[in-house]
């Protein structure tokens, strides 16, 4: 310590809480997205970081497919009653179910939960929503700023960026507008891993290695469960997998592991060849600039 | 308790670094090279941009597409806006921003080059340097980026000629000598081919130097932090409301630069009230000193109205009270230029206020230097020394002493945007 350095893991911890703190002391109405996927619960523990002793000022959002692991979406009452936050749930369910969106022909909700997310921010007149992206995830998202301004309709202009300079963070805009912030822009995956357990923080089983049934679709394995059903010609079998990251149930695939432990997983991930998307995500397949496109219209 | 923030595995020291250049001088290249050549690829990104690059009939794979991400910027052959890429090696932490070196984005240039530690400036070895190189160097001079690393690329294009390096190696320092370059290397490479980028090269036995990447691992940047002035702008005032925490209420904010510990006396500005630390409070328990980059919350001995924009310093060493700001201002704004007795908002440290400006004291030439006294605005990616009369006074120092109370941003008060960076001289 008489150095006066800190671990690089402590800087971006810093780094993250300053982030929080701006947006809640310059915005008027924060909201939190909260999946309980890996990233967003790191955001939830830094959240409760920021404030400490005093709790969250704002709520957290879910957009939820209803296409969901149910284990995570019990992880998500817990975390969220244990942390004393509010919890509102936008639902594309309700919302295909209302004729707002209408569900593409594969089932995927991906792509429709964008205007469900624009509508839930309107109603509730955020104007400035937390997501937990990082910007080693994917090129797009490589080439985003921290406070990242989004129009009337939601879209981000990749080619017309607000400069960002220092940490002087302009989240000025218009009512209707958000800015979108990014807390985790400049962690990695292998960053959010050591953090979650440096930090000890709980995640869902699935992030754990188990047996479990699957069937293999272009190399990738889908565990057997509510939404992915072996189809015609199709076999199931065994594997010991985990989830690197969880999104839909049905879209997000396990890789092959041992790591029953977070020092595993780690040990895992230092020397994995494949990005986390690149190894579990059906949905980024789509075409080369699939995220740049979904970003432009208004998706995290 | 401090103990907590030290033992974290992996205390490698960080280093961010910005490329910088004119177009095609081969920026993208060079990080694709330094990545691809140290190993920190992943597959299935090495695939994806070998599958593009064959898909267009590209001679090679190009190394550029692995930052050149949007579509127009692939379409168009150009980086539009900065890359952010990470890796690491066994040595240190990297942070890259690579920039674009078109002059209609030179603001996305300036925002990647804020927080370097380090610039690396290309130079095409063909061309030598040309304007848009001089007005890179002298944005990172100006934002003074401690360390400046100029790489004379294309070098495979020259036949490796000494004499070719030489030439531009000393027409740079000239003009460097005219700036304030604290640390400048010189290094000539091919990105394209990885001369020097990683492994030495073969082609250039008349060069002893390091390759670059030795050098960003070595680069000696840890005494590049202010530990001298405390400064502590305030963010958000912590009052918890339940009947645990009745009494609690601290200052949260991120500390810019010196040390604090609990004791210590500490003067409040702008109000001139002082106090004593009583606690340095953290989620994880107090801290027995803080420091930057640390985020913290400090609680004082007697209880003082203290605001998000307030600032904690020392009574000995005070940050200046002002409302009339001498600042070098880099103009960001196609749209209309800046104006004299044009009205702005500002954003400093956690502070916002309104600005007038009073003066605009001349336009610089980027190539010669000269001082045009006779401008009365800024156009889109001018530079030049303006005087402003704030609505409140700003807690700053000089940004040569401090980065962190000497930098502001300007913004358009009708569309909200950021239009302007200033440096207060
Ligand atoms: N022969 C040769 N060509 C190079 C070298 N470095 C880059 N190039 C080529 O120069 C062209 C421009 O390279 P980029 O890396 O896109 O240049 P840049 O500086 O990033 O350009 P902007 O970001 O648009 O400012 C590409 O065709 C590269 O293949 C080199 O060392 N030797
Ligand atoms: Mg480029």
């Amino acid at each position: 310590m008489s150095d006066y350095r800190i671990s690089h893991i402590a800087a971006l911890e810093a780094e993250a809480i300053f982030i929080f703190r701006e947006v809640a002391a310059t915005c008027q109405r924060p909201v939190l997205l909260f999946s309980g996927g890996k990233d967003s619960i790191v955001m939830l523990h830094l959240a409760q970081k920021a404030f400490a002793p005093a709790p969250i000022p704002f709520p957290v959002m879910h957009v939820d497919t209803g296409q969901n692991f149910a284990e995570v979406i019990d992880y998500r009452d817990r975390r969220v009653a244990e942390a004393g936050v509010q919890l509102i749930v936008a639902s594309v369910q309700d919302a295909i179910d209302r004729g707002m969106v209408t569900e593409p022909p594969d089932g995927t909700r991906n792509r429709i939960q964008t205007p469900v997310l624009l509508e839930a921010a309107e109603k509730y007149q955020f104007d400035a929503l937390f997501g937990g992206a990082r910007r080693d995830e994917e090129k797009a998202r490589a080439k985003e700023r921290v406070f990242s301004f989004r129009d009337d309709f939601g879209q981000w202009d990749p080619k017309n960026q607000r400069p960002e300079l220092w940490n002087l963070y302009n989240g000025r805009v218009h009512p209707g507008e958000q800015i979108r912030v990014f807390p985790l822009s400049n962690w990695t995956e292998l960053d959010v891993w050591r953090y979650i357990g440096s930090e000890d923080i709980p995640l869902p089983e699935v992030y754990f290695s188990a047996e479990r049934e699957v069937v293999d679709r272009g190399g990738m394995l889908y565990a057997v469960n509510e939404f992915i059903k072996p189809r015609e010609g199709e076999e199931t079998f065994f594997e010991k997998v985990r989830y690197r990251t969880v999104g839909d149930a049905n879209l997000t695939a396990g890789v092959r592991s041992d790591a029953t432990t977070i020092d595993e997983i780690i040990a895992e991930v230092e020397v994995t060849r494949i990005t986390e998307r690149g190894a579990t995500r059906g949905d980024d397949k789509t075409s080369e600039a699939a995220m740049e496109d979904r970003k432009r219209e208004g998706y995290f | 308790m401090t103990d907590t923030l030290t033992s974290r595995e992996d205390t490698h020291e960080l280093l961010r670094f910005a490329t910088a250049g004119s177009v095609d001088d081969g920026k993208s290249t060079l990080i694709g090279r330094l990545l691809f050549d140290s190993k920190a690829l992943f597959d299935d990104q090495w695939d994806a941009v070998e599958a593009v690059s064959a898909g267009r009939g590209d001679e090679y794979t190009d190394l550029a597409l692995l930052t050149d991400g949007l579509r127009s910027e692939r379409e168009q052959g150009i980086t539009i806006d900065v890359a952010y890429r990470y890796f690491s090696t066994p040595e240190r932490k990297f942070i890259i921003a690579d920039t674009p070196g078109h002059i209609q984005y030179t603001r996305n240039m300036v925002t990647g080059a804020s927080t370097a530690d380090l610039a690396l400036i290309l130079v095409d070895a063909r061309k030598g340097l040309v304007e848009q190189s001089r007005r890179h160097a002298f944005l990172c001079s100006l934002l003074r980026v401690p360390h400046m690393v100029l790489c004379v690329n294309k070098m495979d294009l020259v036949d490796y000629d000494e004499a070719v390096f030489k030439r531009i190696e000393n027409e740079f320092s000239a003009f460097a000598t005219k700036l304030e370059v604290p640390d400048l290397t010189v290094i000539p490479v091919s990105a394209l081919k990885g001369d020097n980028v990683v492994n030495r090269s073969e082609n250039m036995p008349w060069f002893q130097g390091p390759s670059l990447l030795h050098h960003l691992e070595k680069v000696h940047i840890a005494s590049d932090r202010n530990l001298v002035d405390v400064r502590f702008p305030v963010q958000h005032v912590i009052r918890p409301h339940s009947s645990d925490n009745h009494d609690f209420r601290g200052y949260a904010g991120q500390v810019a630069s010196g040390v604090m510990k609990p004791g210590d006396e500490v003067m409040v500005l702008p109000s001139g009230f002082t106090s004593r630390i009583a606690s340095i409070e953290t989620a994880d328990g107090p801290l027995e000193e803080a420091f930057p980059p640390l985020s913290v919350t400090v609680r004082l001995e007697d209880e003082l109205d203290v605001s998000r924009g307030d600032m904690l310093c020392r009574p000995g060493n005070q940050a200046r009270v002002s409302q009339d700001i001498e600042a070098m201002v880099c103009w960001m704004d196609e749209a209309r230029p800046l104006k004299l007795r044009g009205k702005y908002a500002v954003k400093h440290t956690t502070s916002d206020v309104r600005a007038i400006v009073k003066d605009v004291q001349y336009q610089l030439d980027i190539n010669t230097l000269h001082r045009d006294e006779t401008a009365t605005e800024l156009g889109l990616n001018e530079i030049g020394r303006v005087t402003l009369r704030t609505t409140k006074p700003l807690l700053c120092d000089d940004y040569r002493r401090n980065r962190s109370t000497g930098g502001f941003i300007i913004i358009d008060e009708a569309d909200n945007r950021t239009v302007g960076a200033g440096i207060i001289v």
